[in-house]
């Protein structure tokens, strides 16, 4: 399987107003495919058993006000934020691989990977939890090397290694968790690995950021401070891949292997160099989400690949590529997430807030399309000015002579 | 080792048709990285229709009804990939890939919405009678889909090398400008392409899960078995004969996780999960020493512009 090196979707990331809209665009069109699905499946309910909650989210239950009393109100907003800093960090490892002209698939391997070398630093090895999750990055890392390196000395597509791997990556961490019951991670009575704050508290990413408690503010139980972890991840990727010669080297790459290689770059380093970082971003996005304790593993019931590094697919590509839109992107699909969750499940299922991911992707592929009509909707006044100062500028001419 | 013969034999089949779809699909320059999304519809669309069918019909219909249903259902869902990456020139791993989300959810929602209206569960698991699909012969019980397998491997093979058509599609993946100049339709060709794959690849969702299990959970989806099928698609260089071997290669590893434990394979003392593994690993390994000689259809990925020279 080979890949032109002319993908459009480089082509498309100049242009921050354009990808904004046609980002916008996506999402609405999402949206009314959802609404369509809805009103298909249970057209009484659909808006506001279905639609409503899926718009609000997390916001829904602000203005509760038997919640207000206890002051829980906005732990679903907590929620969105906890769940917002995983899909950041995979729609960053997703967005730093399509820069260096690589389509990481793989992150969902590289999140299980992560998530398994961080959960056995705090609940075997109890160590602290910038530990953890320095150890879930090196795992990511370590499971991103691998279709890197197929692809950088054997040829082989990185899109089929980083599939195969997702499953081996998933099959091993469920075996070594699960192990017949007898894994050391393993609490048999809940059949999941153990909660961290009952038996490695400081293996937890803290809640309190400069004095504020987060905790106090939102009352959802696993909040900490890993949405502003994800962030400043954003930032550096951005510095790094615009303003150093590193991030140039790998775009590059990305670009025109052969034209890079006839520059001076080391194309094959560069290649596992820029899947290395991207399985660490995934890897990070693990560990900020099981570290900070909202969710334990369970081996027996994770047949599937975490949803998580798929959805980092959706938070890129939504965000153009461009690592601080994936901040915003990323909460946009938590958000998305959380909604669906909060429709009434009996009349719809809260995977209709995947559906709606999906067909975002889907338009995502040809989002190009859109930013094309964008550009020349966008210049066609400043054209039209420019004709008419010609115009004047001719008429003007002509008086003269 | 009949059991061993007869897992094989179920999951060897399923990796054919599917790569077959897949070799189809290339052939005509569309990379389908949506095979797994295909499957999974053509399963959960098969599968409904074969509970809500009443028990009155006579099994012949029944069985026909359900694999009409699911090649039918794959059809039209890969037609989404055809449209995207033919018409609108979409990036084709992306589109695949968008349509893979996008399979795993939709089969979610139909399920639980028709285990709802049932009994007002919210379950993702359909249970099924498949006494329909089976025979025995001899010591083994074998499937209706070993028969439509065969019968499909030799039909394809037959359109693929000695029709006009197949050789016309083979054109439109090695070089589209070419055969464009010839006359051939470049887009007909590849939605014709992409169709195929549908096609059998719904076929194939279902025969993954109709003769090996009673019940089945959709937030699994197919396990992969998708993604497998293009390593043995690859394996099999992209030719119908190389495919039915390379599928029942692979086969034989789907079949071990199986049956590990009635077998002297219980002395060994593995998990589940690491026969599960080895198929995805035995993949690796072989692309890895295969992937220099590696022939692919050279046009495929890159969506064809008439206008582009």
């Amino acid at each position: 399987m080979k890949k032109k090196n002319t993908s459009p979707l480089l082509e498309r990331t100049k242009g921050g107003l354009t990808s904004v809209i046609a980002a916008l665009i996506c999402i609405v069109i999402g949206l009314i495919f959802g609404l369509v699905f809805l009103f298909i499946l249970d057209a009484e309910h659909a808006w506001k058993e279905g639609f409503v909650p899926i718009i609000q989210a997390g916001f829904r239950n602000v203005g509760n006000e038997t919640l207000k009393k206890v002051g829980m109100n906005w732990a679903t907003v907590g929620q969105e934020i906890v769940e917002a800093a995983p899909l950041i960090m995979t729609g960053l490892s997703v967005a730093f691989a399509f820069k260096t002209g690589l389509f990481n698939i793989g992150a969902a391997g590289q999140y299980t990977v992560g998530a398994f070398g961080g959960l056995f630093c705090a609940i075997v090895l109890h160590l602290p939890w910038w530990a953890c999750l320095l150890v879930a990055t090196l795992f990511g890392a370590l499971w991103g090397a691998i279709p890197g390196l197929f692809k950088a000395y054997l040829n082989i597509n990185e899109v089929i290694t980083s599939i195969m791997f997702n499953w081996i990556g998933l099959y091993a961490v469920n075996t070594l968790i699960y192990n017949r019951g007898n894994g050391v991670m393993y609490n048999l009575k809940q059949s999941q690995t153990y909660a961290l704050k009952d038996v490695s508290p400081r293996s937890l990413i803290p809640s309190k950021l400069f004095g504020w408690d987060m905790y106090g503010t939102f009352k959802y139980g696993s909040i900490s401070i890993a949405i502003f972890l994800a962030i400043l991840v954003a930032v550096v990727i951005l510095v790094i891949l615009n303003k150093t010669t590193f991030g140039y080297e790998l775009k590059a790459c990305g670009h025109n292997a052969s034209a890079a290689k006839y520059a001076g770059i080391n194309e094959k380093r560069s290649i596992v160099l820029a899947m290395v970082i991207a399985g660490a971003l995934a890897g990070f996005g693990a560990g900020l989400y099981y570290l900070a304790g909202g969710a334990q593993w369970d081996p027996q019931n994770s047949t599937a690949l975490p949803s998580a590094g798929f959805d980092g697919i959706s938070v890129a590509l939504l965000a153009s590529l461009n690592p601080v839109g994936c901040i915003f992107s990323g909460l946009f699909i938590s958000h998305l997430s959380t909604g669906g969750a909060q429709m009434t499940q009996i009349y719809f299922p809260s995977e209709i807030a995947d559906v709606v991911s999906g067909i975002i992707i889907y338009l995502c592929a040809f989002s190009s399309l859109f930013k094309g009509k964008i550009l020349s909707l966008l210049s066609r006044p400043a054209k039209a000015k420019e004709k008419a100062t010609e115009q004047t500028a001719k008429e003007k001419e002509g008086n003269e002579q | 080792m009949t059991l061993l013969i007869k897992y094989t034999l179920i999951y060897g089949i399923v990796l054919m048709l599917v790569a077959l779809g897949g070799c189809f699909s290339e052939h005509s320059g569309v990379i389908n990285i949506a095979l797994e999304g295909i499957m999974v519809v053509g399963a959960m669309a098969g599968l409904l229709v074969l509970v809500m069918l009443p028990s009155s019909i006579v099994a012949f219909w029944r069985v026909f009804l359900s694999i009409a249903s699911a090649a039918l259902a794959g059809l039209l869902y890969s037609a989404l990939l055809a449209f995207a990456s033919i018409n609108l020139k979409a990036d084709q791993t992306i589109g695949g890939t968008a349509l893979n989300v996008l399979a795993t959810a939709i089969a979610l929602v139909l399920v639980k919405r028709y285990n709802n209206g049932l009994g007002g569960t919210q379950s993702p698991k359909l249970s099924f009678a498949n006494g329909d699909f089976l025979f025995t012969i001899g010591p083994i019980t074998v499937n209706v889909f070993l028969f439509i397998g065969l019968i499909l491997l030799v039909v394809a093979a037959i359109v693929l090398y000695r029709t006009r058509f197949g050789l016309r599609l083979m054109a439109c993946g090695e070089h589209p400008q070419a055969a464009d100049s010839v006359g051939i339709n470049v887009y007909k060709m590849r939605w014709a392409g992409v169709l195929i794959s549908g096609f059998l690849g719904g076929i194939g969702g279902l025969a993954y899960i109709v003769p090996a299990a009673q019940i089945w959970n959709f937030e699994v989806g197919v396990s992969g078995m998708g993604f497998l099928a293009l390593a043995v698609m690859i394996f099999g260089q992209w030719k119908p004969g190389r495919i039915f071997l390379a599928a029942m290669f692979f086969a034989v590893f789907k079949a071990l996780a199986n049956i590990y434990d009635s077998t002297f394979l219980s002395a060994l003392n593995l998990t589940k999960e690491i026969y599960n593994m080895m198929p995805f690993l035995a993949s690796m390994i072989i692309l890895a020493f295969t992937s220099k000689k590696s022939r692919a259809p050279k046009a495929e990925g890159a969506p064809y512009d008439k206008g582009m020279r």
